[in-house]
């Protein structure tokens, strides 16, 4: 792999806090390594601000590994920038070239609001994993791990469902800021499972209703979530989701 | 001295004659009882969920915005357990005796039976849970082997193992909520402990975007912050993983078990430059069709796959006959810098060794052409379907090393490389998980328990969820017995003021240092001392160096540090300050453990006890035991809890 460096000019939303408004700053950084992830160029830059004795950019990231779910920038008008299937952390700055400008924001979703600079409060997805997003069994009731066989097919869909890791990207590329991605990738590994079975009908009709509750939007079935999703979480989940809810509306006993 | 509570009678009854005799807290009582607990991974998820099941008052604090993030998530290639679905010859007892020889015997055996035991009931919780196992065509689970041991035994959901048990605990952790037996505090951080009458009683704890501080009473307190990997500042830990919680308890009386042991992973992604800021972890499971090589000739100037098989050298196999790719990570590690400091060393760096699949592709796919009945295949066309067994079966892994090298390794061999990436010791517990401070527990990564002086592989995942699940609802509820007349302690207690004074004075203490370095800047300089001295091989004069530098890096730091911003607001930079302080406090500890033990066992090598074949020497006369060290105002104090071996006999680990 040949490696480079790059003279770049960042434009990133500063914004001091959840009440006061924000606003681009713009920020020019030199000689950034095609090697380095994307956030070691604005580690790059942070350590000079702090030098400079600026206010160094806010950010979440925590794992770098791509598998938190904590990192969650909006770079040049996509969440999680250039690459498919890639979190931000896993972005690295060969996607980039000499000379390019580079817009970063925060996730904007009026159920995601700003709490700093590129931070967000997604606290209404834990919400809406509260609300039925488990199977309901104590620790120690549980029946031999084999006593259920489960068809490979099966096992697999829901894991792919399961990998979702709720960085909210589907939220923040969704026009109407919907979660029925976030919310089916949930629905679909439990109801996959025969361990989810016996609360398929509730499980459903809660989260969504939470989710609503949360001010996410309807969702707008271009696939812009699916485009986006750093785990490649299939649009075919929230199909899956429609039915279930629609079983549970037409035979739930509630 | 130090009591390590064990119960008594033969090794496989301990754990069931406790459960027999302990004591129990009605339901009525337990609904009056606060438990505090400190992270959310795999041990503090559990324990919260399960706690709060069994119907007591729990409050659960985790620094990032949500409990689903803690680090656990990242754990790549899976979980041990003695099943022995494989029918391969597993046992508790084979489970139990790998794990006290892979921690080169020098973990306690009663609790590292106990996490045998216990760790069957684990895989039945989770698949209740709906965490979605890898699993055979017939609907059954499957299976894989990880280092240090001969049967197949390691639970996996792809490359995302942490990921899905930590979800299930998650989502049980979040019915807990929803049912109002647990409070979630994200986006908080602990920083003290409130002792009162000698006993554990809550926590000062900052919330990290009002930056106000506040106090919190509890019956008990249970930390499963996790390790201090990140003393090294480059390590697989998540940039957020840190010791202060532990260290802050250390601070207040709970010993310190075993700081320099600490793992060392044999394959990771090796480091690009001066800008890294983390290093990224290639699972172990991958040295189960992986097989690891350097040239034969020293500084080979050739593309990997122009070495004729005949110039490789397959250093493992080679020099591990027995176990070969999958001998245990201290041993691996110690051979990739052996190879590298000769002269063997691949890459740009020459700081790197190959991992290679060609064969691995080759022999699925081969077994897939012959399922498919396709006769005399192409080269070509068994490694499309060699490919598509390597993809299901590693995907993730390898789309992770292309997206950070830039390489496909799907045609290139990976480069690998060791890396930091768990700690074996921590807060010093006894059988029942209790510190030195009554009150006050470790659970999972943040005790020093299980493993000894090196870490299975897979083991750390079962360590914590048998914490949590398992464990710990059983042990505190005898301590929590003697309680039920402990009322709820105002958080006016002058104890509780005297610790949020204590804290604030600290914060306003670096805040006013307005120096010239960011913490950042200390924290490279830490890793960098840590890593030459007391990493992967240490000596007599490079620890006392280090402790020396460590030292003057402290003065410097409390000297010149600049921490932008303002406390009472969203200060990531402040955060961090905290944070680097403290591990430049442990750096020390690390060496001067080190330094004492003068023996190498696991991932601990001093370079003067080495065998002639340049394997870790042990020396059980003078070092069977586990080295707790009890903080002092000078300095630390060192108790010694002896380790009694009486049924796995120490002996030469050997994997010959």
């Amino acid at each position: 792999m040949e490696h480079y460096t790059m003279n770049l000019t960042l434009k990133v939303w500063r914004q001091k806090n959840k009440k006061e408004k924000g606003g681009f700053e713009t920020y020019s950084v030199n000689d950034i390594s095609s090697e380095m992830s994307f956030l070691e160029m604005i580690d790059v830059l942070n350590e000079r601000l702090v030098r400079e004795g600026k206010d160094p950019i806010a950010f979440d990231h925590d794992c770098r590994e791509g598998i938190c779910g904590m990192c969650s920038m909006y770079i040049n008008g996509r969440p999680h920038g250039p690459w498919e299937g890639t979190t931000t952390c896993q972005l690295h700055m060969r996607a980039f070239k000499d000379g390019d400008t580079i817009v970063v924001e925060p996730w904007r979703a009026n159920a995601f609001p700003v709490i700093k600079d590129l931070v967000v409060d997604r606290s209404s997805f834990d919400r809406i994993i509260q609300a039925g997003g488990y199977i309901s069994v104590n620790t120690g009731n549980a029946v031999d791990a084999n006593a259920i066989p489960i068809e490979k097919d099966k096992a697999d869909t829901a894991f792919a469902a399961a990998a979702c890791i709720g960085c909210g990207a589907c939220v923040a590329a969704c026009k109407n800021s919907s979660a029925l991605l976030f919310v089916s990738a949930k629905i679909s590994h439990l109801a996959l499972l025969p361990q989810g079975g016996p609360e398929r009908k509730t499980r459903v009709e809660a989260m969504v209703a939470q989710m609503d509750k949360e001010g996410f939007g309807s969702c707008t079935s271009t696939g812009a979530c699916e485009a986006v999703c750093p785990k490649e979480i299939s649009i075919t989940n929230i199909a899956r989701l429609n039915t279930e809810y629609g079983i549970a509306g037409l035979t739930s006993d509630k | 001295m130090l009591n390590s509570n064990i119960p008594a009678g033969p090794l496989d009854n301990k754990w069931e004659d406790y459960k027999g005799h302990v004591k129990l807290v009605n339901p009525a009582n337990k609904r009056s009882l606060e438990v505090i607990i400190i992270g959310t991974g795999l041990a503090g998820a559990s324990a919260a969920a399960s706690l709060g099941e069994l119907g007591y008052k729990v409050k659960a604090f985790c620094f990032q915005d949500s409990p689903r993030r803690a680090h656990s998530i990242a754990a790549q290639g899976g979980i041990n357990a003695a099943k022995n679905y494989q029918n391969d010859g597993d046992s508790v007892f084979r489970l139990f005796y790998d794990t006290i020889k892979g921690g080169d015997y020098r973990a306690r055996e009663a609790n590292v039976h106990r996490l045998a035991e216990v760790s069957a009931n684990i895989i039945d919780q989770c698949v209740a849970q709906g965490v979605p196992f890898a699993r055979e065509y017939g609907g059954l689970l499957s299976n894989r082997s990880f280092g240090g041991t001969q049967v197949q035994r390691t639970f996996y959901a792809a490359g995302q193992t942490g990921q899905q048990l930590l979800i299930g605990a998650y989502q049980a952790l979040e019915r807990q909520v929803a049912l109002g037996n647990v409070e979630m505090f994200t986006r908080h951080e602990m920083l003290d402990v409130v002792v009162i009458d000698g006993k554990a009683r809550g926590i000062i704890a900052r919330h990290l975007i009002t930056g106000e501080l506040e106090r919190h009473f509890g019956h008990a307190v249970l930390l499963c912050s996790g390790g201090y990997g990140n003393v090294f500042y480059l390590s697989t830990n998540a940039m957020g993983s840190n010791v202060t919680a532990a260290w802050k308890a250390h601070k207040k009386g709970a010993y310190f078990g075993n700081p320099c042991f600490t793992q060392i992973h044999p394959t990771c992604i090796p480091v690009t430059g001066d800008h890294q800021s983390k290093l990224t972890l290639m699972s172990e499971s991958l040295r189960n069709d992986g097989r690891i090589w350097v040239p034969k000739q020293q500084n080979d100037p050739r593309k990997p796959n122009e070495i004729p098989e005949a110039e490789r050298d397959y250093y493992l196999e080679r020099r591990y006959p027995a176990f070969g790719n999958l001998v245990p990570r201290d041993v691996a590690s110690r051979a990739a810098k052996e190879r590298c400091d000769a002269g063997y060393g691949v890459g740009s760096s020459k700081q790197a060794v190959y991992l290679d699949y060609a064969s691995a592709i080759e022999r699925y796919g081969k077994i897939e052409c012959r399922k498919h009945g396709i006769d005399n295949p192409s080269a070509e066309v068994i490694r499309q379907h060699g490919v598509e067994v390597v993809k299901e079966k590693y995907g993730n892994l390898f789309d992770m090393y292309n997206k950070i090298t830039g390489e496909d390794p799907y045609t290139l061999p990976m480069r690998i490389y060791p890396a930091v990436h768990y700690t074996m010791g921590g807060l010093w517990v006894d059988y029942e998980l209790m510190t030195t401070v009554p009150g006050l527990y470790a659970l999972g990564e943040a005790n020093f328990s299980d493993h000894g002086a090196n870490r299975l592989g897979a083991s750390a995942l079962m360590q914590g969820l048998a914490d949590g699940y398992f464990v710990i609802p059983y042990t505190l509820g005898n301590y929590l017995a003697g309680e039920i007349r402990t009322g709820n302690i105002p958080i006016t207690h002058p104890a509780f003021e005297e610790a949020e004074k204590a804290v604030s004075d600290r914060i306003s203490r670096l805040k006013n240092i307005n120096g010239t370095q960011s913490p950042e800047s200390f924290h490279k300089r830490l890793g960098k001392i840590m890593w030459d001295k007391c990493g992967m091989a240490r000596n007599e004069a490079g620890l006392k160096e280090a402790i020396e530098e460590i030292r003057a890096l402290k003065a410097e730091f409390w000297r010149d540090v600049r921490i932008t911003g303002d406390i009472n607001e969203f200060n990531p930079e402040l955060d961090k300050a905290g944070r680097v302080a403290d591990f430049i406090e442990l750096g020390e500890l690390m060496c001067v453990d080190a330094l004492q033990r003068r023996e190498s066992c696991g991932g601990h090598f001093r370079e003067e006890m080495q065998t002639e074949e340049g394997e870790a020497k042990r020396d059980d006369d003078n070092f069977a035991f586990v080295a707790a060290w009890e903080f002092k105002n000078e300095g630390w104090e060192l108790h010694k809890e002896a380790l009694e071996f009486e049924v796995a006999h120490p002996s030469q680990r050997s994997y010959k």
